[in-house]
């Protein structure tokens, strides 16, 4: 089907290097910093640049599990409600009297449990698809998240707990830090492992990967009880930077985390896409944001702007895979029975 | 061992095949422990409140059933349903004279808008339906914010003829079951009787065989979305004259009750399958816990929770029937 992720051997020419989506992206980035430099003179130095990160980072360590669930042509809209649960349970956990470092690893244990009861449901109910399926979690675990605390906040952490949120190692805030190792494993995962090669190939061909001999059960389970782990890192975060929580935190959070994987070229018919263009998608995403917040523009023009955001870009990466192949490929909705 | 198998799976087809008795079934035993529970559940006054309330979900869960069945997706439903409302709302606060009629209209072709801009996307460039109302909910609900400029339009602001929609009522019944008896009576023929009806289900069973026997599936997309949108249009007028106030996040969320509703009653989200009657009974399943829960003082915040069991049990339910049907039907081959 798609032979282009699959063969290594293709010749490299530097014309095909250029006309890769990941420099378009680039040249956005670029564009938003010319932006937002106009905006605030004070935009432009390393600190500010850096510091910025604090406030879109939290949300993007879903982004890399995503990259993987949407090669494999599947999704996964539960996430946003995964982090109020996980947030939810590790502030209870902690007003309870656990310690903080236990609550903390009942906040994983929470996402990973959220993460692999998708992938289980998805796995072994064939018939279902990912989209129902996490559309059932995504109101279970936030109704969970309800029942467990009602209308009421949870915090009181004790102090170093804000490390997480608003600490730096040097001048580097810590999130910016944990975010590049993440960015590296899960690029090498992606890019260098076979594992990396199975989501493509799933994702090409869910059928025939299965016949050569590639666990796809296990490869999906893995994926989505990642996307779960992740989840509950970034409650952590962002349970951190807020200093309490609430069962509607993070709210439309699975909206941006979509947005930014389609935004960085990753093909909702499978099969396609890379890391890098993703990542690249975070920062666009998040500078947007930050620039958008520096001249008051309010919270609901940003919502249009996300919508409009990730519709064009998947507009664009159809419309691009439509030239390239000539003519559409199948249905637009049918998914591959697998 | 062997005719028990056979016995149980018999038992799990007539079940498939009865699926809208097995609803009843269910309804009445559950309005049963909440009239034990609560005897003032099963009164003319909370009755007719449980059924006021529940038209406009009735209203929504029509359309989405005709989205499904196209193995399609809509969560841009609730977006829509408060741009609509909000557009319609600030219409007749600002030219209070204006005739009720005019304000349905008005807020339905708001919603015909944002349908067709969906429908569009979906069939004409070929988005995942998911991603694009994804998309669209977010941009819809920036400019219901947007429009109102992030205020209310409240109560003393709507003329009364315009609260009068969902309040006024005809030979004694409340309009808002008068429409929406119409709508489903007018959907119940669409789907059932006409040809445009017929291919929509063709189009979603089989998109390939649809696609060689003649049917322009890309149309019947662009029909379905711009129908559901018509209706999230509708429902918006409705929705701010019952509640006489528009706000920026009204019906927030909703689309995800509006998707339980079909799911509840029957529809497959594969595509192809659904009634418009199990539909029914779905969206007054789930207007029935809506209503008996605070009740049996069941607190609000379990609401939610208790919602999204229902719906991953009845999404597994239909898997389990349908296997065991299709079972069912390779041992009889076998035999």
């Amino acid at each position: 089907m798609n032979t282009r992720t699959i063969s290594g051997e293709r010749e490299f020419t530097w014309k095909k290097f250029f006309l890769q989506w990941e420099w378009m992206l680039v040249l956005i980035l670029i564009s938003i910093f010319m932006m937002n430099s106009s905006i605030s003179p004070y935009f432009f130095n390393f600190i500010n640049i850096a510091d910025a990160t604090m406030t879109f980072l939290d949300k993007a360590f879903i982004v890399f599990p995503m990259v993987m669930i949407m090669i494999m042509r599947e999704i996964d809209i539960s996430v946003g409600s995964t982090v109020a649960l996980s947030s939810v349970v590790m502030a209870m956990l902690y007003n309870a009297g656990l310690p903080i470092g236990l609550a903390i690893a009942a906040c994983l244990l929470t996402g990973a449990l959220c993460g692999f009861l998708n992938g289980y449901l998805i796995v072994r109910y064939k018939e279902l698809s990912a989209v129902i399926v996490t559309l059932a979690t995504m109101i279970l675990y936030r109704g969970i998240a309800y029942m467990l605390l009602e209308d009421q906040s949870a915090g009181g952490f004790p102090d170093w707990f804000s490390y997480f949120g608003w600490g730096y190692v040097g001048t580097i805030p810590f999130i910016l830090v944990l975010f590049v190792a993440f960015a590296v494993i899960f690029t090498l995962i992606l890019h260098k492992t076979v594992f990396g090669r199975h989501i493509y190939a799933i994702g090409s061909n869910s059928k025939a990967s299965r016949f050569s001999g590639v666990k796809v059960d296990r490869i999906k389970l893995i994926v989505f009880t990642l996307a779960g782990l992740t989840a509950a890192i970034t409650a952590i975060f962002l349970t951190s930077r807020m200093g309490s929580t609430r069962p509607n935190v993070a709210t439309m959070y699975e909206l941006d985390v979509i947005a930014m994987v389609a935004l960085g070229g990753i093909s909702t018919a499978g099969g396609k896409g890379k890391m890098t263009g993703a990542i690249l998608a975070i920062f666009i995403v998040g500078y947007l944001q930050f620039g958008l917040g520096l001249i008051n523009i309010p919270a609901q023009m940003l919502l249009i702007v996300i919508g409009l955001l990730l519709i064009i870009s998947v507009t664009v990466t159809n419309l691009k895979f439509k030239v390239k192949k000539k003519k559409t490929v199948g249905h637009p909705q049918q998914k591959n029975v697998s | 061992m062997g005719d028990r198998l056979m016995e149980k799976q018999s038992i799990l087809s007539v079940i498939a095949k009865h699926r809208e008795a097995g609803l009843i079934g269910f309804i009445i035993i559950l309005s049963i422990v909440f009239q034990l529970l609560n005897p003032k559940f099963l009164t003319i006054g909370n009755l007719a409140n449980l059924i006021t309330n529940t038209t406009i979900l009735i209203i929504l869960a029509v359309g989405m059933m005709l989205v499904l069945i196209t193995r399609g997706i809509d969560l841009s439903i609730g977006s829509t349903l408060a741009l609509s409302g909000m557009t319609s709302s600030l219409f007749v606060s600002a030219y209070p004279g204006l005739n009720p009629l005019l304000a349905i209209l008005l807020g339905i072709m708001v919603g015909i808008i944002c349908g067709i801009i969906l429908g569009y996307l979906v069939s004409i460039i070929g988005i995942l339906p998911i991603i694009a109302s994804l998309g669209l909910m977010n941009v819809y609900r920036g400019l219901t914010f947007w429009s109102s400029g992030g205020g209310w339009v409240s109560a003393h602001q709507m003329p009364a003829s315009f609260k009068g929609i969902a309040t006024s009522s005809f030979l004694g019944v409340n309009t808002l079951i008068l429409i929406a008896i119409a709508i489903f009576l007018f959907f119940y023929f669409f789907v059932n009787y006409t040809i445009t009806g017929r291919q929509i289900y063709a189009v979603g069973s089989n998109p390939e065989s649809a696609e060689i026997t003649g049917i322009n599936s890309k149309k019947i997309l662009l029909l379905v979305y711009t129908i559901m949108g018509g209706l999230s249009g509708l429902a918006g007028v409705l929705w701010v004259s019952k509640f006489a106030s528009a706000q920026g996040d009204t019906a927030s969320g909703y689309e995800l009750t509006v998707i339980a509703a079909c799911i509840l009653g029957g529809v497959s989200i594969a595509g192809g399958v659904g009634r418009i009657t199990g539909v029914l009974l779905g969206a007054i399943l789930l207007g029935i816990l809506d209503n008996a829960l605070p009740l049996i003082d069941v607190s609000p915040f379990w609401q939610m929770g208790i919602e999204g069991g229902i719906i991953l049990f009845a999404v597994l339910f239909n898997v389990i029937v349908n296997r065991a049907v299709q079972q069912n039907e390779l041992a009889r081959r076998v035999v």
